[in-house]
């Protein structure tokens, strides 16, 4: 891939509503190579940039059965088969008894592997990111609102591109060095 | 379009289809009456058996609903707008329930054994009597109905008198007295569960029996919400501040009542289990021989793990048609569990399954004079508190997109 550069364009908005409309200009005018920061979740900015559905969930559902079963067959293995004894008249296979571990394993494998799933699949932890090279994007997490396009996006083009930002009432446009 | 516009611009009455409905549901409740005076002079023992279980079902509706405004009002939920007036017509049928509380109180010799004469001779019976005697079980009601009644009609009036002229005063208020109702609901709901309930088999005893009950009022509360807000939905003014993440909400509150409810209803199950003394497990050998085992199952099954496993699933909670058909659902499954817990407490249903032909007469009846008062008190005032401060919040949240 050729080095390009600068790694994009950003925008800065002073409310929320400015940046949706922002993002939902920007589309339109067929850029997709772009992000949008805010200090809060946004759902009709993260509509517009195509965020899809991700596998987190079902990555947690198949570690939430996983660890049930796991948790069970745990309890069964030493209770039936492994040690089996006989307490107080029970059946050795006492799955009543079970279900207390059973739930336990099954939010334990959920919760670690929606963890795990979620930064496997959304790349983190990444200790370097281009935009941090902008001094004002610190404002992202108190009361501004970014948007980045980014210089890979085919339709990118570094005067054009400025002005389309600027002409969607950007507070101030700025480049990202690499 | 500015906010004071779009709060202007639209009707804030019942749709006049449902005028229909009230009728139909009147007749229902008239008809299910006459069917329950029947039962009541063919067999009073049997009719009382099932009246109780109609009665506990309705009353779930109409406490669930008073906890979720509570609840609504606590933690100034954006979902709780649009349905918040649907709420309070239902909480407010707390005192048609206490009229058709009447019945019970003076059938409760030929219902509660500890209330037969010549229960003394039971030693145990003997030793509950400075709690389960027929006067303090009475002024105990009383008071559980005047708790219920005033946090009902409180809050109501609180929110029509915000509507004229309007006043944003009142959301301090709402907020203070709605954390004082719901710690009362649950005071006075863990004592009538026992009262009304548990004492019907007054050698067994469960700690978790009231929590467990009010469980399952939230639940019956959410899925009764989430169908009057479903068929509203159609109309103006809810289509213009109710959203799908606002219906979305109200699943996922649905859900986390519905494993509520599973979490206690096992927590007692296993208790009695790993103890295995006979006192205390009699009352579950009741209730999973002699055919009832297939109720349990179906409870099992049917009540928890189909919905539980549905409910996962986001597509759902946001597909209104699949979501109405879930909340009713779950409302009829509400019945059985009731059913499953008041029928097997009585001498001839101990460990063998029965129909009770008056519990579904009781069911229609109670329904139906109970979904009657509810449009009548629903017409009666603006179906959106349209001065509520929250208004602001939830159009702005429109605005982008929510």
């Amino acid at each position: 891939m050729r080095e390009l550069p600068i790694w994009g364009l950003m925008a800065e908005f002073t409310s929320a509503a400015d940046l949706a409309i922002a993002t939902r200009r920007a589309r339109e005018a067929g850029y997709r190579r772009m992000d949008a920061y805010s200090p809060f979740g946004i759902e009709a900015v993260t509509e517009e940039l195509g965020f899809h559905r991700t596998k987190v969930p079902l990555v947690c559902l198949i570690g939430g059965i996983f660890g049930g079963l796991a948790g069970f067959f745990l309890q069964y293995w030493i209770h039936v088969l492994n040690y089996p004894q006989n307490i107080g008249g029970r059946p050795l296979n006492s799955w009543v008894a079970f279900i207390v571990v059973t739930f336990e394993c099954t939010i334990l494998g959920a919760s670690v592997s929606a963890l795990l799933g979620m930064l496997a699949l959304n790349g983190l932890p990444q200790p370097y990111h281009p935009v941090f090279n902008v001094p004002r994007f610190a404002f992202a997490s108190k009361d501004r609102f970014f948007l980045a396009i980014q210089a890979e996006d085919p339709k990118f083009d570094i005067h054009d591109t400025f002005r389309f930002l600027e002409g969607l009432g950007a507070r101030d446009v700025q480049e990202i060095p690499n | 379009m500015s906010t004071s516009a779009q709060i202007r611009d639209v009707t804030f009455t019942v749709p006049e289809r449902w005028y229909r409905l009230e009728r139909q549901s009147l007749i229902a409740g008239v008809a299910g009456a006459i069917l329950c005076i029947i039962a009541a002079i063919v067999s009073p023992e049997h009719f009382l058996r099932g009246y109780l279980v109609a009665y506990m079902d309705w009353l779930a509706l109409t406490l669930g609903s008073l906890a979720i405004i509570c609840l609504i009002h606590v933690t100034t939920a954006q979902w709780g707008f649009a349905v918040r007036r649907i709420l309070e017509a239902a909480a407010r049928n707390i005192s048609l329930l206490t009229l058709l509380f009447i019945p019970i109180a003076v059938g409760m010799t030929r219902l509660y054994p500890w209330a037969h004469p010549g229960a003394d001779r039971d030693f145990l019976t003997h030793l509950q009597r400075p709690y389960l005697n027929p006067g303090m079980w009475i002024l105990r009601a009383v008071l559980y109905f005047a708790t219920w009644n005033i946090s009902a009609w409180a809050l109501s009036r609180w929110s029509w008198l915000q509507d004229s002229p309007p006043d944003h005063a009142y959301r301090r208020r709402f907020q203070n007295f709605a954390a004082a109702a719901i710690v009362m609901w649950g005071w006075t709901m863990t004592f009538a569960s026992v009262d009304w309930m548990m004492s019907l088999d007054n050698h067994w005893r469960s700690t978790i029996y009231g929590f467990y009950v009010m469980a399952g009022q939230g639940l019956s509360g959410f899925a009764f919400v989430i169908i009057a807000a479903v068929l509203l939905w159609r109309y103006r003014p809810i289509s213009e501040y109710l959203t799908i993440t606002h219906l979305h909400d109200m699943g996922k509150l649905m859900f986390a009542f519905l494993i509520l409810w599973a979490y206690q209803a096992f927590s007692q199950g296993l208790i009695y289990w790993a103890a295995n003394l006979k006192d205390e497990v009699n009352w579950y050998v009741n209730r999973t021989t002699g055919g009832w085992w297939w109720v349990g199952i179906a409870i099992i099954l049917l009540h928890f793990f189909v919905p539980f496993f549905l409910l996962l699933s986001q597509d759902l909670k946001r597909d209104t048609g699949k979501l109405i058909v879930l909340a009713a659902w779950m409302l009829v499954m509400r019945w059985v569990d009731l059913y499953w817990l008041i029928i097997p407490n009585f001498p001839d249903t101990k460990g063998h399954f029965t129909i009770s032909w008056s519990a579904l007469a009781a069911t229609i009846g109670i329904g139906g004079l109970w979904i009657y008062a509810f449009l009548v008190n629903l017409k009666a005032h603006p179906l959106v508190p349209r001065h509520d401060p929250m208004i602001y919040r939830v159009i702005e949240a429109q605005e982008h997109g929510h």
